[in-house]
């Protein structure tokens, strides 16, 4: 089916903005491949049914709109934590602020450096979920990653790793466009944690393809950066094999547009994953749109999902939430939970949900549920009541809000991490 | 030390007044006990002096230690020395019992120029205080009054009141939906709190809480007015014979 002529003009002006890296044949057609299906499905506009509640405008055009650095002053997140650090700057490894790639039952390698070798296991990986996620939904702004992503780490696991791989993400030029992808292979028995934090750059597209084999768990603590003005579409394609597990937190303050979607396969049995989402939005300062797009897809018996996002939004802040389990036929036992909930301060501020259920199996336990909130008055007349200042028992129950989402990162030291901050932020917010 | 004179209110919502000059005085080192059938007033009076939104207040006043109460703001009235016991203490899901109590003593405490409690000298200030009480350190740590039985929630009121020490404390049915021990309990950690300094207002429907925290001045309410006020014998007056008789006295 021929595309309309808006989307085609759409889609060619950002290919001619962009150039194919050169690499190893199997990279060459993985990325040929890519540029083909993006002219076939065609970026996305507002008409498309899923970015229905999120306009994909500054996100296809051909230069990246520009953003503002970040002016605050505070500590980097998991400062305090034992970690690899792996540092880019608006989208470029940065060798000078990384550490040594060298820990015990992982390998770390470049993507550039990959996608340059004839043989590698990434060519089994590279591209290929973000294919399978394609299907129902066109996802074309990850097939662009696929095509033109420079650079990105490709991680692969053979045993429990012993502190977590932090990807730090630095803005540097308020007019950087990054795209950045890359492929975590957990194998049978394998355990990482792999954080991320920072805005990346003026506009971010970031694809993570994430493969955890039998009895494997990959671990996952996001913050993504302060600059209000930055832009972020972000992909984590996920395929989980039998009694494997995927945890997946976000935590989003600011930021102009966001969107994150996680495309999640769970096809071995007994696999459980969970996707958590904190978002602190306030249009005062610049606009606020975030964006959770979740698509899980049960192909198994007895797997868990559980998908716990929450958004607390003021001053014209905009939140949207779609969320889809699909239980396929023969996936019994399923358990899948999905809460999706909106915090608003004030009347100018909006949120739209859109949870989704389909299920083709006949014994499984789904549920889901969407609410959208103003503060509860009597909690806070409660707080009052025993001295606490009206700004400062909002902030307790924002952060009380939040704590569902926030329970969800298992380790408990990244648990008080992102939970400190979030009080320092409120603090700081409220002191002016 | 709380001086009500002539206190009008309605409700903001609609036409329809509750109070409709009330006027009393709690001297400090005193406790006034205020009795009443349903609808007579008595939490609405206990509201609109803690300081709760849906209230007008139409004629009179109302002032703890010579400062105007009701042109405060709820937390100001706290860190004045008010302290409501709520009838129905309001769950508070994710906000954990003692952070929440750490953050209200070092707000009031900031508020009249006084230094923060450090997290050690909280701890053990709570610790002594809850002992008392038959507190445990579990239901310290979870969130504020979630899963709490009835008599967990008043224990957790009375808790809050001796790590607060609050000059007036205002109790609104403390002693509904208590067992006997639980209002032994209760009775005993309001008791502890007695002294020269402190006044108190117990309001109740019965006499038996009276048994425990002896007042020494018992007050009769009734459409929205005192009609009555005497000594601990009016309360074994209204146990004996019902509201009835007294209020046919007065009509």
């Amino acid at each position: 089916m021929a595309l309309p002529q808006a989307k085609l003009d759409l889609t060619e002006a950002r290919l001619a903005a962009l150039s194919l890296p050169d690499g190893a044949g199997w990279a060459n057609a993985a990325r040929a491949d890519a540029v083909a299906r993006l002219r076939a499905m065609g970026l996305p506009t507002r008409r498309d049914e899923y970015w229905k509640f999120t306009s994909p405008e500054t996100l296809t055009r051909a230069d990246a709109p520009r953003a503002a650095l970040f002016d605050g002053d505070e500590t980097p997140l998991y400062a305090g934590i034992d970690r690899l650090k792996i540092v880019f700057v608006d989208g470029v490894f940065d060798a000078d602020q990384s550490d040594d790639l060298s820990l015990e039952h992982v390998s770390i390698e470049h993507l550039a450096d990959v996608t340059a070798t004839d043989i590698h296991w990434a060519r089994e990986l590279y591209g290929q979920l973000e294919i399978a996620g394609q299907d129902p939904v066109d996802r074309p702004l990850a097939t662009l990653n696929t095509a033109f992503a420079r650079d990105g780490v490709v991680i692969r696991v053979t045993g429990k790793v012993e502190k977590p791989i932090s990807l730090v993400y630095l803005h540097a030029s308020e007019n950087s466009d990054a795209i950045l992808h890359h492929l975590v292979r957990v194998e049978a028995g394998g355990d990482v944690t792999v954080l991320e934090n920072g805005p990346a750059a003026a506009r971010f597209n970031k694809v993570m393809e994430i493969s955890v084999a039998d009895g494997a768990a990959f671990h996952h603590v996001r913050a993504q950066g302060r600059d209000h003005e930055r832009r972020a579409v972000t992909h984590m394609f996920a395929r989980l094999g039998r009694e494997s597990t995927y945890k997946s937190f976000t935590l989003t303050a600011n930021g102009v547009l966001t969107r994150n979607e996680h495309v999640i396969e769970l096809t071995g049995d007994d696999a459980v994953a969970h996707v958590a989402g904190a978002a602190m939005g306030d249009g005062a300062r610049a606009e606020f749109h975030h964006d959770d797009t979740v698509f899980i897809t049960h192909d198994a018996e007895r797997c868990e999902s559980r998908q716990v996002f929450k958004k607390v939004l003021r001053n014209g802040a905009e939140g949207v939430f779609q969320g889809k389990i699909l239980v396929k036929p023969g996936a019994q036992k399923t358990d899948g939970y999905q809460i999706s909930q909106a915090l608003m301060l004030d009347d100018e501020s909006s949120f739209q949900g859109k949870p989704e259920l389909e299920i083709y199996a006949d014994d499984v336990v789904c549920s889901h549920g969407s609410t959208t909130g103003a503060i509860d008055e009597t909690a806070l007349y409660y707080l009052r009541s025993r001295g606490v200042p009206a700004d400062q028992a909002t902030d307790l129950l924002v952060l009380a809000f939040l704590a569902e989402a926030i329970d969800e990162i298992e380790d408990a030291r990244l648990q008080d991490d992102i939970r400190t901050r979030l009080q320092e932020w409120l603090e700081r917010r409220r002191q002016g | 030390m709380l001086e009500i004179k002539n206190l009008h209110v309605k409700l903001e919502e609609e036409d329809k007044d509750i109070l409709k000059g009330v006027d009393l005085s709690v001297e400090a080192g005193k406790v006034h006990a205020i009795m009443g059938p349903n609808g007579s007033g008595k939490s609405t009076l206990s509201y609109v002096l803690s300081g709760r939104d849906g209230y007008e207040v139409t004629d009179g006043s109302a002032s703890l230690l010579g400062e105007d109460l009701l042109e405060m703001d709820p937390e100001d009235r706290a860190a004045a020395g008010l302290f409501l016991a709520f009838q129905y203490p309001v769950e508070i899901p994710g906000v954990g019992n003692m952070t929440f109590l750490r953050t209200a003593l070092n707000a009031q405490r900031k508020a009249r120029g006084e230094d923060e409690v450090s997290a050690g000298d909280f701890l053990k200030l709570v610790r002594e205080k809850a002992k008392a009480l038959n507190i445990d350190a579990e239901m310290l740590k979870r969130p504020v009054n979630v899963g709490f039985s009835g008599g967990e929630k008043k224990r957790n009121e009375i808790l809050q009141m001796a790590v607060l020490e609050p000059k007036m404390c205002i109790l609104d049915e403390t002693d509904s939906g208590l067992d006997v021990d639980a209002m032994k309990l209760v009775s005993e950690g309001v008791n502890a709190l007695r002294d020269a300094g402190r006044g108190f207002l117990v309001i109740t429907h019965y006499q038996r809480l009276l048994d425990h925290i002896k007042p020494d001045v018992v007050h009769i309410m009734a459409d929205g007015r005192i009609v009555k006020t005497g000594g601990p014998d009016l309360a074994l007056e209204v146990e004996q014979n019902g509201y009835a008789d007294i209020l046919g006295e007065v009509a």
